[in-house]
């Protein structure tokens, strides 16, 4: 097992057993919590894929943002930390069926496509790159991004905060 | 590829040791003589009035995603701070009316109060 093995069988284990916390816990707050090193573990896998790009955007966005999103959310729900929420399962037999349809439709994708292989490519990094076509060739989009943002302060703005009645 | 990563890693290691050591030594080594007074929250401060598992305030979200929105402009920003000195004054230009754009929306928060804490 080489050090590429070793790396992805350990951020592997850390995205899905802290992914199974986040489902299984009891206690909503520490699926928030365990939420946190399910975000770290994927963007282990991103920097294992070269995309380096894409791990910092998702270090940046989901653990710094959305998370911190996520854990306000259930900080504003009423009495998030006394009671329990109860996590019960409910229609086995046909969760059953569905789960495993999903299943067996993702190893046959799994197992059909041609996989590229990323190991004998010797690539660099993906962000000088982004920044240049970002800047030349793909200019409308990324201004065209600021005004999405620009669109979605607005929006954030006027939805969430109640506007004072002039007496 | 991967032993460019290598610094961040033995930096994530130093930082879990580092803490797990401070909060096992203290564990360990610390003397314990627990008094009332030593175990209430805040020792030389203000009595704690209420439970502290409470609602918060919803204002705290809007906070929340004002600062969502300018950390994906960050996420704009770094490639275009890694590749700065290739693209020139056009490339300034470029990035200027990016930032004008959310400047735009920025003073609008601030002249609305979204900011203020009333």
């Amino acid at each position: 097992m080489s050090l590429f093995d070793v790396a992805f069988y350990v951020l592997a284990f850390i995205t899905v057993g802290s992914a199974i916390v986040v489902v299984s816990s009891r206690n909503i707050i520490y699926s928030a919590f365990a939420l946190l090193f399910t975000f770290f573990g994927v963007a282990g896998l991103y920097v294992l894929l070269n995309a380096d790009f894409i791990a910092v955007t998702q270090v940046l966005i989901y653990v710094g943002g959305i998370l911190v999103l996520i854990i306000f959310g259930v900080m504003l729900t009423t009495k998030v930390f006394d009671v329990p929420v109860k996590t019960e399962t409910l229609h086995v037999g046909p969760a059953i069926v569905v789960t495993g349809a999903i299943m067996g439709t993702l190893f046959g994708v799994i197992l059909k496509t041609k996989w590229f292989d990323i190991l004998n490519v010797q690539w660099d990094g993906t962000t000088k790159k982004i920044g240049e076509r970002l800047m030349t060739d793909f200019l409308l989009p990324f201004e065209v991004a600021s005004v999405v943002l620009l669109v979605a302060l607005l929006g954030a703005v006027i939805i969430a905060r109640r506007e004072r009645v002039k007496s | 590829m991967l032993s460019e990563y290598l610094p961040i890693f033995i930096l994530m290691i130093f930082a879990l040791a580092f803490a797990s050591v401070m909060v096992l030594s203290n564990r360990i080594l610390g003397p314990k003589k627990p008094n009332p007074e030593k175990l209430s929250t805040y020792e030389s401060g203000m009595e704690p009035i209420r439970t502290a598992r409470d609602r918060f305030s919803v204002k705290f979200y809007l906070v929340a995603m004002l600062f969502i929105i300018f950390d994906i402009e960050i996420v704009f920003l770094y490639p275009w701070a890694v590749t700065f000195d290739k693209l020139g004054v056009l490339g300034y230009v470029e990035m200027f009316l990016f930032i004008f754009v959310l400047l735009v929306g920025y003073f609008y928060i601030i002249k609305k109060g979204a900011l203020k804490w009333e």
